[in-house]
């Protein structure tokens, strides 16, 4: 009897479809399947126990779950928005440049050049309520006569923590937004003055129009970025005090980590994916209009 | 409506002069045609009329007022764009509208105006349409459209058909014929195609390096250029030029050969003379295959050999030597010929043109 081959092909793709198994598929299935067990790392044996759909009862009527969640929602769309209209005008500025544009876009993506943990330490710095660089400068000019919290009351530490993603993450919105700028043909633009506008409704009915779907990729590509957000939100506060910070990543963490209740951050941890979703989904559309409407042949 | 009026207009980038200095004054409701080689400053001097390029010089007058230092948008005019340089995330009709919602003109008389053009120039199946859904040739005609819609005081063309096919060309210059007849305004045309300049055009202004050579209507830049680059770009197939010497009342050509002066020009020039001479392929033909315009005394004859011959249907561009060199002339009633056919050619010299070798201009008085 002739012995079964695998034909070339097959033969070929398989070590990739191993790799590829081992290291993606195999621990999605398994983070899974442990959504759906009452799995803690202290105690292996749990990891085979089914309870069905109780974790994520759980963690549905958990406030404090939803709370973070709130949060996580309210950095993307704070952050989200302000990296836009910050990135928007600084590529403005950029393009407008006649002379050192290329230094000027070079400079623009440094912060794009720092680890977020090194952001998070620096920010982490600055804001420091007793050295830190931005009470000092407030005192100093006289502003403020007391230091102010501003990692440890809740609302301050959330607007800090913005303001270090902002400031990482700006340069993408603007390098984007400037790539649209630069590809823009100049004649509509003429053709706009020509027909009445002011600079003002040039750039609202002509310009903006043109370089939303650049900002739209953007979002994109951010919305997947800060709803992962962990890194500066772990070094600056940890989610703390008292959970006053705490966002979906560090809750996760914390639950898997320090709880050791694997099963249910992982139940978490599928749930907030929902939310990458969404977000990811709303750009993808946005951006198909925007594309459609400007006749973009990409 | 309004007169434009150029007065020592000139462009500088950086220390590079591109217009020197030109002078133009165009009519209310007049059609002047730009013309000229490329990189000749056409678009330059349009683009400052718009109010698009900084001005390094002298005055711009539209309907009587300095514009020098007014933004485009206060100058009242209308640009027609080389690329249409349509809104592309507009409909048609948004692209004919924006003008006027920017003017803030009311919503019924807007769509008035916009139904108006549209009707004029064909559009009324595509308003609904974006830009990137339109052939060029459509494109072409909402550029017009929105142009119109405006009521401008002025038209600025720049090369509107240069991206059109031949026929579809043909077919808008007619439509601009019309539409200027229709709307009568102020337009100024850049083209670099002297037909139609010559087509559309009341008056021509041919342009060379920055400087203007000659104004004049389509008959006076044809008929009586005034320099020998003018001769040479109006009119096709161009003009025959060749350099020659006056000596003996004739006119002779490096390679020896020579034609008799033409009576017209035998004040004007004296013997050592150096000359270009100049004769339109239609003033050149086969004996018997030309219509003559001027005396027959003036009409010379030589036996030349073809060289190469161009059959267009209902006529022939005929090559033939002379002197060493190819003259092109127009055969109507076309008969056969090949290169090598020896073929007796009427120079019709009362139509002749001299051109001062030094100057270029011309020696007619
Ligand atoms: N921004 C600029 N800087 C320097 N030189 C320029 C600039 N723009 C145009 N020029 C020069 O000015 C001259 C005139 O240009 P212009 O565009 O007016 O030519 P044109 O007559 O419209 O030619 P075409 O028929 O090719 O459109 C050209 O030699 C061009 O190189
Ligand atoms: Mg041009």
């Amino acid at each position: 009897m002739k012995a079964r081959r695998l034909s070339a092909p097959t033969l070929l793709l398989l070590p990739a479809v191993i790799v590829l198994a081992a290291v993606v598929v195999v621990p999605l299935i398994l983070s899974f399947y442990s959504s759906f067990t009452p799995f803690r790392l202290t105690r292996p044996e749990t990891f085979f126990t089914f309870i069905g759909l109780r974790n994520y009862q759980r963690i549905l009527s958990d406030w404090n779950f939803w709370v973070a969640f709130g949060r996580t929602v309210l950095l993307l769309t704070v952050a989200l928005n302000l990296e836009m209209l910050l990135g928007l005008g600084l590529a403005l500025l950029v393009e407008k440049a006649t002379r050192g544009q290329r230094v000027l876009r070079t400079i623009m993506m440094f912060p794009m050049m720092f680890s977020p943990i090194l952001v998070g330490f620096q920010f982490k710095f600055m804001f420091n309520d007793n050295i830190g660089l931005v009470n000092n400068a407030l005192q100093s000019l006289g502003l403020t006569e007391r230091a102010i919290p501003w990692l440890i009351d809740g609302k301050l530490a959330f607007a800090a923590i913005s303001i270090a993603e902002i400031w990482s993450s700006t340069s993408i919105f603007a390098i984007l937004i400037l790539a649209g700028l630069l590809a823009m043909p100049k004649e509509p633009v003429e053709a706009a003055r020509v027909d009445g506008c002011t600079p003002w409704q040039t750039f609202r009915y002509v310009t903006l129009p043109f370089v939303m779907p650049f900002a739209y990729i953007a979002m994109t590509i951010r919305s997947l970025d800060v709803a992962r957000a962990y890194d500066i939100v772990k070094i600056m506060t940890d989610g703390g005090p008292a959970g006053r910070t705490e966002l979906l990543w560090t809750l996760i963490a914390r639950t898997a980590y320090s709880d050791a209740r694997m099963g249910q951050a992982n139940a978490m941890a599928y749930f907030s994916i929902l939310l990458s979703i969404v977000f990811t989904v709303y750009f993808f559309r946005k951006l198909a209009a925007a594309r459609t409407q400007i006749g973009a042949e990409w | 409506m309004a007169t434009v009026s150029l007065k020592k207009l000139t462009k500088r980038y950086g220390t590079m002069e591109i217009v020197h200095g030109i002078d133009l004054d165009v009519g209310d409701r007049e059609f002047i045609a730009l013309v000229g080689p490329s990189g000749c400053g056409k678009s330059t001097t349009l683009r400052m009329i718009a109010g698009l390029e900084e001005i390094s010089g002298g005055t711009i007058e539209i309907g009587e007022r300095v514009v020098n230092d007014l933004p485009p948008r206060s100058r009242n005019i209308s640009m027609v764009f080389q690329s249409y340089a349509l809104y592309p995330h507009m409909t048609v009709r948004e692209n004919l509208g924006f003008s006027l919602k920017i003017a803030g003109v009311a919503k019924e008389e807007t769509d008035r105006r916009v139904a108006e053009a549209s009707a004029i120039l064909g559009l009324d199946a595509l308003l609904e349409r974006r830009p990137s859904q339109l052939s060029g040739g459509q494109r072409q005609r909402v550029a017009m459209g929105r142009a119109i819609v405006r009521d401008p005081d002025v038209f600025l063309f720049d090369e509107p058909l240069s991206n059109l096919d031949a026929k579809l060309r043909t077919q808008m210059r007619t439509e601009i014929k019309k539409l200027h007849a229709k709307v009568k305004s102020t337009v100024i045309y850049v083209t670099h195609d002297q037909v139609e300049a010559m087509t559309l055009a009341d008056r021509i202004v041919i342009m060379r390096e920055g400087y203007i050579e000659q104004v004049g209507t389509p008959d006076e830049v044809f008929k009586r250029p005034a320099t020998r680059f003018v001769a040479g770009f109006i009119g096709s197939p161009p003009m025959n030029l060749h350099e020659a010497t006056v000596a003996d009342g004739r006119l002779v050509f490096s390679g020896g050969g020579s034609l008799p002066l033409p009576g017209r020009f035998k004040a004007t020039v004296s013997a050592g003379d150096k000359v270009v001479f100049g004769l339109r392929p239609d003033d050149l033909y086969p004996v018997g295959h030309g219509l003559q315009s001027g005396d027959a005394a003036d009409v010379h004859e030589l036996e030349l050999p073809v060289t190469v011959t161009e059959p267009l249907g209902n006529e022939t561009l005929v090559f033939s030597e002379f002197d060493g060199r190819d003259w092109v002339s127009r055969m109507l009633n076309p008969k056969p010929l090949k290169a090598g056919d020896r073929v007796a050619m009427s120079f019709d010299l009362s139509q002749a043109h001299l051109f001062s070798a030094e100057t270029g201009k011309s020696l007619r008085t």
